[in-house]
């Protein structure tokens, strides 16, 4: 299919140091374009360094690292327009409704208003928030907050939308509804890259890669994974590679 | 043997507008492993928070040990063992001061009951200088449970122990839980994650202050009722599109890299749906019949 | 009493691990006071003096040429009559004038006794209070090395008046209002974010389900703030006394006493404060603003009192630290004792049981 072709990140060689501890050892993969790839791995394992380096809020130490086409080092800002971002904590303002949450972040990337106004409307609609829209986002239960979330990070058409931690603690069906969304949003191109310490989550990415201690152990479809680690689900894989 | 460790019947807690916990009854027995299993805002945390008498039921009669959580408050609280959600120690106290501290203040030693954290603490035992801050998240996990534990309470009470922690200590922390049902103990434990669910003698699967359903998981499982489907193809988006808008499909719901698929009719016929979505262009389609799982009950019961 | 010694050794461990707190604790009133007696010790050097010398012999031209000896003073000019004291002063260039009555020789030897007047502009306080402490020190010395010795049993009483500011605002506020301002803040702030973090972290969840009671809880936690605050109020003191020459004329025994009462309040406070807050951050909120900021402006400390506007001065009658300045300052360099500060100790007893009383009706067994 066509869909998988392009690589929108290209890491090469990337390592991180933290003074002697190395964060990032010697990290080699490829994302491609419209592809929904899990980066996994326990806390501490080197996931939230190779994101910060991913989205352009760190320079790595050595390596070559290209995100939407975009050189790391030289056009951090350029990467920054490329990307959208939703953290494990959704980086909503609780005390703003979901309209203004919606109006601010289409601000913060400079579309204009008629744009924002526009494409509010037919979020409002898609996400059945119409009823809603003047609500404080503090008094929505957890399951809309990040929906709400991931279509702010999306708002923009990114290239690529980095979900750090996103679906923890949400009922199975919210879960289901959620990823049916990211599912949407790699179907009309956009790159979905996930890190999660959930290994459940992996069964549900295109390609996942799974970290431990800086390095990047284990690298195929969760299909694949299974096969080769000989295990029943990706909980099994993430077992023997850690021990 | 079957004797009533905490008894729940008819508990309701509101907070200032929302009803938390809309009137839950269980029984747990003694030398039981109980988990109460529901995504969070579900209510599992009032519910132990009540009986472990830090919060007051708003209505309702819950014993522990035949001790009653409101009158009985003092008695109750040196027979259980807690560690409440994000439990985290102390942070600028070493392994062993922490121990020494829990210990001490339940007025008991490490000495005294070595023998019951043994299993756990020895695991933890050449970093006792640490500081807990610094313990990576498997270990603090085991530090904090050996402290739950160093004044040998008849009941273990954990709140979502393993939220947060990565698949190896999770697995080694319920191996413990399990071992230290085997000398007795009786254990209630909170946790969003389906998957623990088979762990357990038995659970209560709550969603909005509600249990929907209590029993044995293979019970639970066995209950489900429906034949259950896996289907997967090249386009999943798709294939979700697709699926929803057959009129024989009742439920369609993600699942790893399959969908889990339940169908009106007695009997799926899987040829006639394989070229039902051959002609959508589908590719590499693949349709099993499969086992329910604990999530799927819990969606089933969720859509009732 | 194992579990309650368990739990104070506990906390010393909290409060020596955090190199915050430890700097809160001891490097804070330190560099407070250091500050404050290098800016002090700058000024004292060649400070222009006049003398008035209505005797004129042997033994006030003696006295006079050790002070202007000493290196921290200049002789600019001999004056004639009262009415050039007060000329000179208005000029600006002198800052104390020193007046020997007449025939003082003569009253030495016939008498035992003469007197000196020490007269400052205290315009500046600071600088008028240690230039007229060195001269009496001149003159005590004086009295001790040259006529003692020789076995001359005489005795010269300086009296010391101050020129524009004869309560000497600001100098001694400067002391009592550190000693009250970080007291406040080690006592009341430390105790409640202590506390509070341990909501947070949900350890008190444990403790509360634990067999430990409320009260030795929080007993537990006040301890170690109180032992530390005292130590605090001790360095406080011996640098004022030692760096900045600050005289303790009433009973040391009395003045510590009384700290001891105001660090009792001020951790009864941080005890309130922290049953009304679940993280350490509103602890601190509540700290600063209901705390640090009104014991910095309202209490006299830094703005006299008489000169706000009156809805503040009513507000002022409700800060502790207003009491405890107005108690250090009188037992320091007044030397009053319980007699005259009573009404002052009253009311910070009283604010104590209150907030104490408070504090255990809200302190809760249960989380809500």
């Amino acid at each position: 299919m066509l869909k998988h072709t392009d690589n929108i990140i290209e890491v090469k060689n990337l390592v991180k140091k933290f003074g002697s501890f190395v964060a990032n050892d010697n990290l080699t993969f490829n994302v491609k374009k419209g592809e929904i790839f899990g980066f996994l791995g326990a806390n501490g394992a080197g996931k939230t360094t190779a994101l910060r380096i991913l989205s352009g809020l760190s320079y790595p130490t050595s390596g070559e690292v290209t995100v939407a086409g975009f050189d790391v080092y030289k056009e951090g800002e350029k990467v920054k327009k490329n990307i959208g971002y939703m953290s494990q904590k959704f980086s909503l303002y609780e005390d703003l409704t979901v309209r203004e949450n919606i109006r601010f972040y289409g601000g913060i990337y400079g579309l204009s208003n008629k744009y924002i106004k526009e494409k509010t409307e037919s979020l409002l609609e898609r996400l059945k928030m119409k009823d809603i829209q003047n609500s404080l986002i503090k008094s929505l239960p957890l399951g809309w907050k990040q929906k709400i979330a991931f279509s702010v990070a999306i708002f923009h058409n990114p290239k690529i939308v980095f979900l750090d931690e996103p679906t923890g603690g949400v009922d199975p069906i919210t879960r289901r509804d959620f990823w049916e969304m990211i599912y949407e949003a790699s179907d009309s191109g956009i790159t979905v890259f996930v890190t999660t310490h959930y290994m459940d989550e992996a069964e549900y990415c295109d390609r996942v890669s799974i970290m431990d201690q800086g390095r990047i152990e284990g690298l195929d479809t969760p299909g694949e994974l299974k096969k080769q680690f000989n295990a029943k689900n990706m909980d099994e894989v993430f077992i023997k590679i850690a021990r | 043997m079957n004797e009533i460790a905490v008894e729940v019947q008819n508990l309701k807690k509101s907070y200032e507008k929302e009803e938390a916990v809309k009137g839950v009854s269980f029984s747990v027995s003694k030398g039981e492993l109980f988990g109460l299993i529901g995504p969070d805002g579900a209510g599992k945390t009032s519910i132990l928070r009540i009986i472990t008498t830090l919060l007051f039921p708003t209505e309702g009669k819950i014993t522990v040990l035949d001790s009653d959580v409101v009158k009985d408050y003092k008695k109750i609280r040196t027979n259980i063992g807690y560690m409440p959600q994000r439990f985290s120690l102390y942070q600028d106290l070493s392994v062993e001061e922490n121990l020494t501290f829990f210990a001490r203040i339940f007025g008991t030693t490490i000495e005294e009951n070595y023998d019951l954290i043994k299993d756990i603490y020895s695991h933890i035992e050449p970093f006792k200088d640490r500081l807990a801050g610094k313990l990576s998240g498997g270990m603090k996990q085991k530090l904090a449970l050996s402290c739950a534990l160093i004044h040998s309470p008849d009941i273990l009470i954990l709140d979502e122990p393993t939220t947060g922690v990565d698949a190896v200590s999770r697995k080694e922390f319920w191996e413990m839980l399990i071992r230290l049902k085997e000398k007795g103990i009786t254990i209630l434990v909170s946790t969003p994650y389906m998957d623990e669910a088979n762990l357990c003698d038995r659970v209560a699967l709550i969603q909005n202050g509600d249990i929907m359903s209590i029993d044995t998981p293979e019970k639970i499982i066995g209950d489900f009722g429906q034949k259950l489907w896996a289907v997967k193809s090249n386009n999943i988006y798709q294939l979700i599109n697709d699926l929803r808008r057959l009129d024989f499909i009742d439920t369609v719901f993600p699942f790893g890299e399959f969908l889990h698929v339940t169908s009106n009719t007695e009997d799926l016929n899987i040829t006639e749906l394989k070229s039902i979505l051959n002609e959508k262009n589908h590719l590499g389609i693949k349709i099993q019949q499969v086992e329910a799982n604990i999530e799927d009950c819990f969606m089933q019961l969720m859509t009732k | 009493m194992s579990r309650f010694l368990g739990f104070v050794k506990k906390e010393f461990h909290h409060i020596f691990r955090d190199p915050r707190t430890m700097l809160i604790l001891f490097g804070m009133p330190i560099a407070q006071i250091l500050i404050f007696g290098y800016v002090v010790s700058n000024e004292i050097t060649d400070v222009k003096i006049g003398v008035y010398d209505k005797s004129k012999d042997h033994v006030t031209h003696e006295i006079t040429n050790k002070i202007t000896s000493s290196g921290f003073f200049i002789l600019s000019e001999n004056l004639n009559s009262d009415q050039e004291i007060e000329d000179v002063f208005k000029k600006g260039i002198i800052r104390e004038v020193i007046v020997f009555e007449s025939n003082f020789a003569e009253k030495l030897e016939r008498d035992g006794s003469a007197g000196i007047q020490i007269i400052a502009d205290a315009s500046d306080a600071n600088t008028a209070n240690i230039v007229t402490n060195y001269t009496q020190s001149i003159i005590n010395n004086y009295v001790k090395n040259e006529l003692l010795a020789q076995g001359l049993p005489y005795e010269i009483v300086p009296e010391v008046r101050m020129l524009y500011n004869d309560e000497l605002k600001g100098v001694y506020m400067f002391v009592p209002g550190t000693m009250a301002l970080i007291l406040m803040l080690v006592s009341a702030m430390m105790t409640s974010i202590s506390i509070a973090r341990e909501k947070e972290m949900g350890t008190m969840e444990v403790l509360l389900v634990s067999p430990l009671k409320p009260l030795p809880i929080v007993i537990g936690k006040v301890i170690p703030y109180m032992v530390l605050s005292f130590i605090n109020a001790v360095v406080i003191i011996a640098l004022s006394y030692f760096v900045f020459e600050m005289p303790i004329q009433g009973n040391l025994v009395f003045l510590l006493l009384e700290t001891l009462l105001f660090i009792f309040m001020a951790l009864s406070l941080g005890i309130l404060i922290s049953t009304a807050s679940n993280s350490q951050l509103v602890a601190m909120f509540i700290s600063m603003f209901a705390l640090m900021l009104p014991t910095m402006l309202l209490s006299g400390f830094i703005f006299p009192i008489e000169n706000m506007p009156k809805i503040l001065q009513w507000f002022s009658t409700i800060m502790p630290a207003r009491y405890f300045i107005v108690i250090v300052k009188n037992i320091m360099i007044k030397g009053s004792g319980i007699g005259i500060v009573w009404k002052e100790t009253l009311i910070i007893a009283g604010m104590t049981v209150f907030f104490l009383v408070m504090s255990i009706k809200k302190f809760k067994v249960r989380l809500e």
